[in-house]
């Protein structure tokens, strides 16, 4: 499956473009696959077990994927996955 | 996409709300004649009690917009003093209140725009100690913090109160807002259970920010305060707006409510905790000291490099922070390109490390040090303490 991952400016310089095609037939898959092929952003996304972070949060075509089994979560061909990472300024 | 909750229902009864006068009347005809506000939504606004936590970049369009419409009764919590990096996107303070407390400014323009507007100073940190007994009594908070601990504490003081939080937060170009804390809807716990480790996510301070983009962000939490404060619309409760200035892309994705979050969901958290200690990392204060057996001072460098003894200075920050200031005889090595530098490196030479504020060299000195350098310092206070204590032709920024 081909996925489209969207990542925040923060983070899109580590994979030098805020729109990344990613393949896999899970949510974590996808993400293991870009994070190979992006050391940087790696640790970034998920931490060293490869389990997502609690201040990460991933949706898939907007919808929380903790509630779509997290990194288990099945993704469609097309799918979008959009990486929003905690910030705190104000 | 599911239409979210309706807006919680506004506290006041409609026989207890106050009159307006007829200056008033004149002040808010733009508001009276929409029927969706009306008389009626005027006097709940007059009614309204709003607590703004932060007059920084996101408070100040709050508090001008919030005053200016009409909210009757505005808290304010902010312990700091306006500073001219403030400037670029603080709009509620002027280039006349530097120095001054951010409170004493902002109550001045506050009762410029609006001297109806009854206004309520905090003058202090939001702290667990204090933070139920200010928040307590408002119809709404807004969070226009700029760290962690303080959203983690504003959001469980305001779950615990049932008081509801308009969210907003900013990093350089990209924004996010939301309502948090309703009856029904999620909190900031179930967007981010835990917070990332200190250093990983900059704060504005380090990293930066578009001026215009706390007037974006703070503009989108005044909106929501005001529909949840008349009861109109469709706030922002269980859902999450990305605002991305440089695309000018705004997505909105859904927060559930989650069941098993510790603060709204099974409601463990049943009084308020050390945010500092839960924002930190174990071990941290332990680090910071050793860090600090390899400070040196500007001073001190100062008179070493004038007694003609030779160091090594190398300067950690970025390419773009070089050409805003440097220090002469410096040698660029941006932290991120450290590693592949460290060989070019002569261990058996004093070298002191230095970066804006002393945070990112001290993770190069440590760096050197695991590395087998025994004379490698870290310039404490970075440029900024140096441009203040010993060459004060070198811009601050």
């Amino acid at each position: 499956m081909s996925i489209t991952l969207y990542l925040p400016t923060v983070l899109a310089k580590l994979a030098d473009a805020p729109v990344v095609e990613a393949r896999g037939t899970t949510v974590g898959e996808a993400v293991a696959e870009v994070a190979t092929r992006f050391p940087n952003l790696a640790p970034r996304l998920r931490d060293a077990h490869g389990r997502p972070y609690p201040f990460v949060t991933f949706y898939l075509n907007d919808e929380d994927i903790r509630f779509q089994g997290g990194f288990d979560a099945p993704v469609s061909d097309g799918d979008e996955l959009t990486v929003v990472p905690a910030i705190a300024g104000g | 996409m599911p239409a979210s909750a309706a807006a919680p229902p506004i506290p006041h009864q409609l026989d207890d709300l106050p009159a307006l006068t007829p200056d008033e009347i004149l002040r808010y005809s733009r508001h009276l004649i929409i029927p969706d506000v009306a008389l009626t939504g005027q006097r709940r606004l007059k009614a309204s009690r709003v607590l703004l936590i932060g007059a920084g970049g996101l408070g100040s369009p709050l508090a001008l917009y919030l005053a200016a419409a009409g909210v009757g009764h505005l808290g304010l919590v902010d312990f700091d003093v306006v500073d001219f990096t403030n400037l670029q996107r603080q709009v509620l303070h002027g280039t006349k209140d530097v120095g001054r407390p951010k409170l004493a400014s902002a109550a001045d323009r506050i009762n410029d725009i609006n001297p109806n507007v009854q206004l309520a100073r905090y003058e202090t940190r939001l702290t667990s100690e204090n933070a139920l007994e200010i928040i307590r009594g408002y119809d709404l908070v807004v969070d226009g913090t700029d760290n962690f601990p303080t959203r983690y504490l504003t959001n469980d003081a305001c779950v615990l109160l049932g008081v509801p939080n308009v969210y907003g937060s900013i990093y350089r170009f990209e924004g996010q807002a939301s309502v948090f804390a309703t009856s029904d809807g999620p909190c900031y716990r179930c967007l981010f259970r835990e917070p990332p480790p200190p250093g990983l996510v900059p704060s504005c301070a380090e990293g930066g920010v578009l001026g215009v983009l706390p007037g974006l962000i703070g503009t989108i939490q005044a909106t929501e305060a005001i529909k949840l404060l008349l009861g109109i619309g469709e706030p922002l409760i269980g859902r999450l707006l990305l605002v991305d200035a440089l695309t000018m892309r705004f997505r909105t994705v859904r927060i559930k409510k989650d069941s098993t979050c510790p603060a709204c969901g099974t409601r463990e958290i049943q009084e308020l905790i050390d945010y500092e200690d839960f924002c930190g990392v174990p071990g941290a204060a332990a680090e910071a000291a050793r860090d600090a057996e390899f400070d040196t001072t500007p001073r001190a460098l100062a008179s070493k490099l004038a007694g003609g003894a030779p160091v090594e200075l190398i300067d950690v920050r970025e390419p773009h922070e070089w050409e805003i200031a440097r220090i002469d005889g410096a040698r660029l090595i941006p932290l991120g390109r450290f590693t592949e530098a460290l060989p070019t490196l002569d261990s058996s030479r004093d070298i002191v490390v230095f970066c804006k504020g002393g945070a990112r060299s001290a993770k190069a000195v440590r760096q050197l040090r695991a590395a087998g350098f025994k004379r490698v310092w870290n310039l404490a206070g970075g440029i900024t303490r140096w441009s203040e204590e010993v060459d004060p032709t070198i811009p601050r920024y």
